[in-house]
């Protein structure tokens, strides 16, 4: 099915989330998406779903216009979605969640599950999507899941997919599989809006690229015509630096010496097994993984926000395994959460109350249970400018900041406070271009003051990029650790647990580290 | 992805000088809701008014008598609640031809401030903890266990006057903090849900002041009634102007802790840390600030300032205590501190006008014979309107900006 979209725009109140956006998607072709958080992508996929109503312009299917009223229209119609966050039912088994709002029935209503079964391998086989249809959607890795969720959309008998930022949490080995995936779909004769904000993927997969910026498309390309300095200016509007300059560190002494580390999950299940780690004066580790591999709970359990079930956090040889965050802090570990927005600030409050968040009892801040306001509004002033922060006034709800801003005022404030040990978890995860490299350089330029810095991101380009060593996570363990010059492939395999002592099941439940669908991402 | 939410409907604006005063402040919409719920008060009054249904059943013919007596039965009302509890113009003229009755004049305002008194200090407790997240529906209980506190120290120490008023409201401050401790820490140990607990406590505080007051040493001597011992003069709140005016001391506490409270959300630490967890815990946590520690002040404090309000009246006007005592104060603390939207000086004005609702009400009772009932439902509809202020909005076309933002704080429920 061709689709095709005609000067599509929609405003909400003064601001143009789509400004007059044309765009065809052919039978048989990867279209790419291209453009930056903010850029206007999400806007015009919700339009495409029925979520959203264009102010003007058409969306055509096959020549005709098609104002879908709500998604089940849009389903109907032919267009499948597969959002980011997956639409699954975790406790519900594979056929059950393809079928589910489209069961094949007998008589009586009673559900099919043998026909269910049996049109879910047909399709399976059809495009190469292996999945067992009696398991259960949970005990599933994340790139499984996302199969099914291809296959809910085939199912329904979807002629567009739409893929929204599908790769963000699958490993470098599942990536490659999802576009063999997608090749097969437009093979079919299928049309396949792939949405992203990378750049190696949408040279590796697409047919045709269109780059929004700003609510607008900027330009349409090839893979063939273009590459990736070319497409980054594009979608940022001006030249950008992709790689990160930074001298070999010339490491000190261990700052941090993790010994023996084991850490529970919420549900009491092991989620870091008996980890060993250095991070050492003047040099950044970067934690490399897919998401849900025990990352986020090491970084909770060396801020002193989860207990550790067992082992040692030594901080300048001093043991400071179990203190609270607040002693943690005081120990000199800054710390940059994974989410800004939910743990790094709080949103309704201002700018210059966000960049004390954490030493607003300290001097000068405050004197004998007294806030120094005043003393609060010059630090903040003094932050805008050392750290570029763009805001019309630092009064004003950090929640106004874009997200690239936004995390400039948690770098500010966590490097304020003169630390020994930065932990900056995915810091610029949903920045733009520009702030990726001002973040990047601040935390090299941290390094280069002698700052044991503990970098851990899903992005493997960051990983490689930023650290001067690579430690590999995976189920609970640090499977390996490597030189960033280790080429993408090792790296991406010990992501995948195809490192030494990878085997290993660890924790109470099976599968304790592997992240699961239902599950709130951290 | 961060693109904005739903697109905003624009309403158009027909009365336009409203424009520029609805992008003013917040206050408008409250006023206007004000407004709102006196207008739906009005037709309150018309409908259940047999008199003037009766003659609106003939407008047809007489329409003038018709709107006429609809007209004055609803002045009459709002006259005799205005002049019931902020000054009545009669006992105005009287002052001003004979120079006498000085006290008849002041006496709506006086009851109205002593109404307003532990509504005052009631609310600032539960404003303080709706702004940082914790649920303390338990003024009513706190109220009494102050008030119980205040009047053992009342009637069993013998102290000179001036040292042991004093004494008194600390005594009630600490036992209100005690009843709210309890909640706190068991949440903050065992995470037990304060809105669960401090209700439950409501009933365990209403009980043992039952059983207090048949027992020795609280309940009156030679009384078989729930009655208790009244507090010695020594221990009263002193009348501001006279013994004339119920107007007392009480009134210097509540304005002291707004301006207190005021400093406090502002500008103490304690106070940023308690906004901290209200308006984001996590980021609190991460910012190494002890939500439990916070949790548990929050409640003592919050105790503090509802046995406060027992005190107040206790000391200020009642002198003794019976069943039931604090009537509705503890739950109508929780809508002052909604309609003052948490803010200390907020809770002031809100406090005062449901006081002023209330006296006026009765004194509309009196003499109109509309029952109180009515003062009480434009109470509720002030508050209705102002947590709709979308509903306000479009009555009034105002510009999104003033009421978009004017949503009662509430967030969090889940704890």
């Amino acid at each position: 099915m061709r689709l095709e979209l005609a000067g599509v725009t929609k405003r909400f109140g003064s601001l143009v989330a789509n400004d007059h956006v044309d765009l065809t998607v052919e039978p048989g072709q990867v279209h790419c998406l291209l453009g930056e958080n903010g850029a206007g992508k999400s806007t015009l996929m919700n339009v495409l779903f029925g979520m959203l109503r264009p102010d003007e312009g058409d969306v055509l299917l096959d020549g005709e216009v098609f104002r879908p009223a709500d998604p089940g229209e849009a389903v109907r119609r032919g267009i499948g979605m597969v959002h980011q966050h997956f639409m699954l039912v975790p406790v519900f088994s594979v056929a059950e969640n393809v079928v589910l709002g489209f069961e094949p029935t007998h008589r009586l209503g009673v559900l099919d599950r043998r026909r269910a079964r049996a049109e879910i391998r047909k399709l399976s086989t059809e495009f190469g999507l292996e999945v067992d249809p009696d398991a259960t959607v949970e005990s599933l890795p994340v790139g499984v899941q996302q199969r099914v969720e291809i296959l809910k959309a085939l199912h329904r008998d979807a002629q567009v997919l739409i893929l929204d930022e599908p790769t963000a949490v699958l490993t470098p080995q599942e990536i490659d599989a999802l576009f063999a995936i997608v090749r097969s779909l437009a093979a079919s004769g299928r049309s396949v809006l792939f949405i992203t904000h990378k750049l190696k993927e949408v040279l590796a997969v697409a047919d045709q690229i269109t780059v929004m910026r700003l609510g607008k498309v900027v330009g349409t390309t090839t893979p063939r015509e273009s590459d990736e300095n070319a497409l980054a200016s594009m979608m940022v509007g001006r030249a950008v630096e992709l790689v990160v300059h930074k001298e070999p560190a010339r490491p000190g002494p261990a700052v941090l010496r993790v010994r023996n580390l084991t850490v529970a999950d919420e549900r009491g299940a092991l989620a870091v097994h008996g980890v060993d780690l250095e991070v050492h004066a003047g040099e950044i580790v970067a934690l490399a993984g897919v998401q849900g591999n025990g990352q986020t709970e090491i970084v909770e359990a060396l801020t002193g926000l989860r207990s550790v079930v067992s082992g040692s956090i030594e901080l300048d040889g001093v043991d400071v395994t179990g203190s609270s965050p607040h002693e943690m802090l005081r120990a000199g570990i800054g710390h940059v959460p994974e989410d800004r927005q939910r743990d790094g600030l709080v949103l309704p409050m201002s700018i210059e109350d966000n960049l004390v968040l954490d030493i607003y009892e300290r001097q000068p801040f405050a004197r004998f249970g007294s806030r120094d306001l005043g003393a609060v509004h010059a630090n903040a002033l003094e932050k805008l400018q050392a750290f570029d922060i763009r805001a019309t006034s630092v009064e004003v709800p950090v929640k106004t900041l874009s997200g690239g801003n936004q995390q400039k005022v948690v770098v500010a404030r966590e490097l304020s406070r003169g630390v020994k040990l930065l932990v900056a978890s995915q810091p610029t995860r949903g920045l733009d271009v520009g702030s990726i490299e001002y973040v990047h350089r601040r935390v090299v330029e941290e390094r280069d003051k002698g700052v044991a810095v503990l970098i851990v991101s899903s992005e493997l380009d960051e990983v490689l990029a930023l650290g001067d060593r690579v430690a590999v996570m995976f189920r609970g363990k640090i499977v390996g650790i490597a030189d960033p010059s280790v080429d993408r492939e090792t790296i991406g395999l010990m992501m995948a647990g195809s490192g030494p002592r990878a085997d290993e099941p660890i924790g109470v439940a099976a599968g304790a580290g592997a992240p699961r669908a239902g599950q709130p991402e951290r | 992805m961060s693109e904005p939410g739903s697109p905003r409907r624009q309403p158009r604006p027909l009365i336009v000088p409203f424009r520029r005063l609805a992008q003013a402040n917040v206050a408008v919409v409250t006023g206007l809701s004000v407004v709102s719920a006196l207008v739906l008060g009005a037709v309150l009054i018309v409908v259940t008014t047999p008199s003037v249904l009766h003659v609106l059943g003939h407008i047809g013919s007489h329409p003038g008598r018709a709107l006429g007596l609809t007209g004055a039965s609803v002045g009459d009302a709002y006259w005799a609640m205005f002049s019931g509890a902020i000054v009545s113009p009669s006992a105005l003229g009287h002052v001003l031809s004979t120079g006498h009755g000085w006290v008849t004049l002041f006496t709506p305002l006086s009851e109205t401030l002593v109404a307003a008194t532990p509504l005052v200090l009631a609310g600032l407790g539960v404003a303080i903890g709706f702004s940082t997240g914790v649920f303390n529906i338990g003024a009513q209980g706190q109220l009494i266990a102050g008030a119980l506190a205040a009047l053992y120290v009342g009637f069993e120490v013998k102290l000179p006057i001036g040292i042991h008023a004093p004494l008194v409201v600390l005594a009630g401050a600490a036992g209100g903090a005690a009843a709210g401790f309890v909640p706190g820490i068991l949440k903050a140990r065992t995470g037990a849900h304060e809105v669960i607990t401090t209700i439950m406590f409501n009933y365990v505080m209403l009980n043992l002041l039952d059983y207090l007051l048949s027992v020795s040493p609280f309940q009156q001597p030679g009384q078989s009634n729930a009655i208790s011992r009244t507090m010695p003069a020594t221990a009263r709140l002193p009348h501001l102007f006279g013994s004339g005016l119920r107007v007392n001391a009480g009134l210097l506490v509540a304005l002291a802790l707004v301006a207190g409270a005021t400093w406090f959300t502002r500008r103490s630490t304690l106070g940023f840390s308690f906004r901290v967890i209200g308006l984001n815990p996590n980021a609190g946590k991460t910012a190494g600030i002890d939500a439990r520690r916070v949790t548990v002040l929050v409640l003592t404090l919050s105790g503090a300032l509802a046995g406060l309000a027992g005190t107040a009246s206790l000391a200020g006007t009642d002198f003794f205590l019976s069943s039931g005592y604090g009537g509705n104060i503890g739950f109508d603390a929780i809508t002052v501190a909604l309609l003052g939207r948490n803010r200390p000086t907020g809770v002031l004005f809100a406090g005062l006008l449901f006081a002023a609702l209330d006296v006026g009400g009765r004194n509309m009772q009196a003499v109109t014979g509309i029952p109180l009932d009515l003062a009480s439902v434009s109470q509720a509809l002030i508050v209705m309107f102002v947590a709709t202020p979308v509903l306000v909005r479009e009555i009034f076309r105002l510009r999104g900006s003033a009421a978009a933002s004017l949503q009662l704080s509430t967030g969090g429920w889940g704890g």
